[in-house]
C-alpha cells in the first residue's frame, strides 16, 4: 500500500472531488472542488477517473511525503513546485520514490493548486463525496501535518490509455486572466427587487474582487446596487454562482460551499462553468458580467 | 406557478403560498420531471435543479404543462408516520426570550407555554445541514428576526423568526431570537438519515427536566 503524509500545509489544503449534489434539500450543498476543470485535468493526466478525489491547496504551502511509490499531478494555480529539492513542472505526471517530499511554493498567480494522485486517494465519502465543506463540517476534516492519506492500490479503475495520454499532451498550465475576467450570467430570479439603473449598473461596470472570499463566496466591491422595493424576501433556494445583494448593495457570489437557501434577492446567476476561473481571482482581479438569455426563454 | 431564471443548471419557481408550494411538491414526487437533479423547497418557492444544462429546456417545458394535486397533503407524511411526533427536550434560557415576550406582548413563561403547546411541523430544510424550519400548528410566536445576527450562536440553540421556529446543528452565526436549548444532536452523519428535523418530522418540544 502507499499512501501521501502530509508534513506542512498553508492557509488550506483539503480533499475535493466534484462534490455531492442531490442533498440541498436537506441543507447539504454540492461542495467540491472550487476550480473543477483543474481538478478534471489532473486527474486526467494520471489516467484517473475525472471525478476522482484530489487535494485543493489555497496559496501553496503544502509539503507531502510519499510513503512507498506514488505517482502525482499538479494542475490549477501555479505553484512553484519541488520534488526532493529538485524544480518540477505542473501539468504531467510526476513520480515519487518512498520518503521522497513534494512541496509547494506561493503561486505567483490564481488562488487554489490541485494535487492529483493515481490511484487514485481513498478518502471516507459522505453522502458519495469525499469532499471537506469546511464551513458546516461535513466530509473529512481539514488536511494538517500528520495527515495520512492512503491510495487505492491501482486496479480495474485506471484507465489510462493511449487516447488520455495523447487529449492531455495538450494541456497547458492555466494562464493568469489578463484585464478583467469575463463571466456569463443570466438576470435573475430577483432581479425585479432592484431598479433598472442598478440593473444596467451590474452588467456595465467592472466589479472588484475583495479579500472577502472564502470557498462559501466572494464579497465584490463596485458602485452600489440599490433594491426597488422594500421588505424582506422569504428564503429561498440558491445555487453556486448565484449573485446576492444584501443591503448594503454589494453583491457576493457564491462558490462550492454556498449555503442552500438564501435570504437576500439573488439579481443574476452565473453559467455554471464560469464559477471555476471565478475561483481563482485573487483580491483585487477585476470581474465583468455579460448577460445572456436563459436557454428556455 | 410562475418560473423565474436562475442560471443554467436551474429554474426557480414561485408559488402563490406554502400550499400550492406543497402540491408542486407533491406533483413532482408522484411524477419525477427527467433530467431533474433534485427539488428543493423554501416558504414559497421550488428550486428545480438539473445536471446538464441541455435538460433544462425540457424540465421547464414539463413545469409548465404540470398539473397540480388538489392537495399536498403526502407531502408532510413523505418519511415519517402522521402519528410519530419527536419530543425535544429543551431548556429555556435563551438570552432573547424576555424580548420575544416583549414584542409578543406577554411573560416569559407564557412564551415557553406557547412553544411546547403545539406540534410543529418540519416544513423544508436549509440554511445548514440539519437545520429544519418548523411551523407550528397554532401559532402565536412570531417574532422578526434580530437586527443585527449574532456572530456566534452554540450547537442546540433553539430560536425563532417570522412564524418558524429551529434549533441551530452547529455552532455557526444567526439572527433568530434564541430561546432556549437542547442537548439533543441535530446532525450526525453516522445516523440514517443524519438530520433529526428532516423535512415531513413532527416535533413537540419539551420542557427539560420536568
Amino acid at each position: 500500500m502507499s499512501a501521501l503524509l502530509v508534513i506542512r500545509v498553508g492557509p488550506l489544503a483539503t480533499v475535493q472531488d466534484l462534490g455531492r449534489p442531490g442533498h440541498a434539500r436537506l441543507g447539504v450543498t454540492t461542495s467540491g472542488a472550487a476550480d473543477r476543470s483543474a481538478l478534471r485535468l489532473a486527474n486526467r493526466i494520471l489516467g484517473n477517473d475525472p471525478a476522482a478525489a484530489g487535494i485543493e491547496v489555497l496559496l501553496g504551502g503544502l509539503e507531502v511525503r510519499s510513503v512507498g511509490r506514488t505517482t502525482v499531478a499538479l494542475t490549477g494555480a501555479p505553484a512553484p513546485l519541488t520534488v526532493a529539492g529538485r524544480p518540477a513542472s505542473p501539468c504531467v505526471p510526476l513520480d515519487l520514490r518512498d520518503g521522497e517530499t513534494l512541496s509547494l511554493g506561493m503561486p505567483p498567480t490564481g488562488l487554489r493548486s490541485y494535487l492529483a494522485v493515481r490511484g487514485p486517494l481513498e478518502v471516507a465519502r459522505v453522502f458519495g463525496s469525499a469532499s471537506t465543506d469546511p464551513t458546516s463540517g461535513v466530509g473529512p476534516p481539514l488536511l494538517e501535518p500528520g495527515t495520512l492519506l492512503s491510495i487505492s492500490r491501482v486496479g480495474s479503475e485506471q484507465r489510462c490509455g493511449v487516447d488520455d495520454l495523447a487529449a492531455t499532451d495538450l494541456a497547458a498550465p492555466a494562464s493568469p486572466a489578463v484585464g478583467d475576467l469575463v463571466l456569463r450570467v443570466v438576470l435573475g430570479p430577483r432581479d425585479d427587487w432592484f431598479d433598472p439603473a442598478s440593473v444596467a449598473r451590474f452588467t456595465t461596470s467592472a466589479w472588484e474582487v475583495t479579500a472577502d472570499l472564502d470557498r462559501v463566496g466572494i464579497r465584490l466591491a463596485g458602485p452600489p446596487l440599490a433594491r426597488s422595493r422594500t421588505g424582506e424576501l422569504a428564503s429561498e433556494g440558491v445555487v453556486r454562482g448565484s449573485v446576492q445583494v444584501p443591503p448594503s448593495g454589494q453583491p457576493l457570489v457564491f462558490l462550492a460551499d454556498h449555503p442552500t437557501t438564501g435570504g437576500y434577492p439573488v439579481i443574476g446567476v452565473l453559467a455554471d462553468e464560469d464559477t471555476d476561473a471565478l475561483a481563482q481571482v485573487r483580491p483585487g482581479g477585476r470581474l465583468r458580467f455579460r448577460p445572456t438569455r436563459p436557454s428556455w426563454t | 406557478m410562475r418560473l423565474r431564471p436562475c442560471g443554467d443548471r436551474a429554474v426557480l419557481v414561485e408559488l402563490a403560498d406554502a400550499d400550492e408550494r406543497r402540491r408542486l411538491e407533491a406533483a413532482l414526487r408522484a411524477t419525477p420531471l427527467p433530467g431533474v437533479l433534485e427539488h428543493v423547497p423554501a416558504a414559497r418557492t421550488v428550486l428545480v435543479t438539473v445536471n446538464d444544462p441541455t435538460r433544462l429546456v425540457g424540465v421547464v417545458a414539463a413545469l409548465r404543462s404540470l398539473t397540480l394535486p388538489l392537495t399536498g397533503a403526502d407531502v408532510a407524511t413523505e418519511s415519517v408516520p402522521d402519528t410519530d411526533v419527536l419530543e425535544i427536550p429543551v431548556t429555556y434560557d435563551g438570552d432573547d426570550l424576555p424580548e420575544v415576550a416583549t414584542h409578543l406582548g406577554c411573560d416569559v413563561r407564557e412564551v415557553v407555554t406557547r412553544h411546547t403547546g403545539q406540534v410543529w411541523l418540519v416544513e423544508f430544510a436549509g440554511f445548514a445541514p440539519g437545520f429544519g424550519y418548523l411551523l407550528g400548528d397554532r401559532g402565536g410566536l412570531e417574532v422578526p428576526r434580530r437586527s443585527t445576527p449574532r456572530t456566534r450562536i452554540p450547537a442546540g440553540a433553539v430560536g425563532l423568526a417570522g412564524p418558524w421556529s429551529g434549533v441551530y446543528p452547529r455552532a455557526s452565526p444567526g439572527g433568530w431570537q434564541l430561546i432556549g436549548r437542547t442537548d439533543l444532536e441535530m446532525w450526525d452523519t453516522r445516523r440514517d438519515p443524519p438530520a433529526v428535523l428532516e423535512p415531513g418530522r413532527r416535533v413537540r418540544f419539551l420542557e427539560a427536566g420536568l
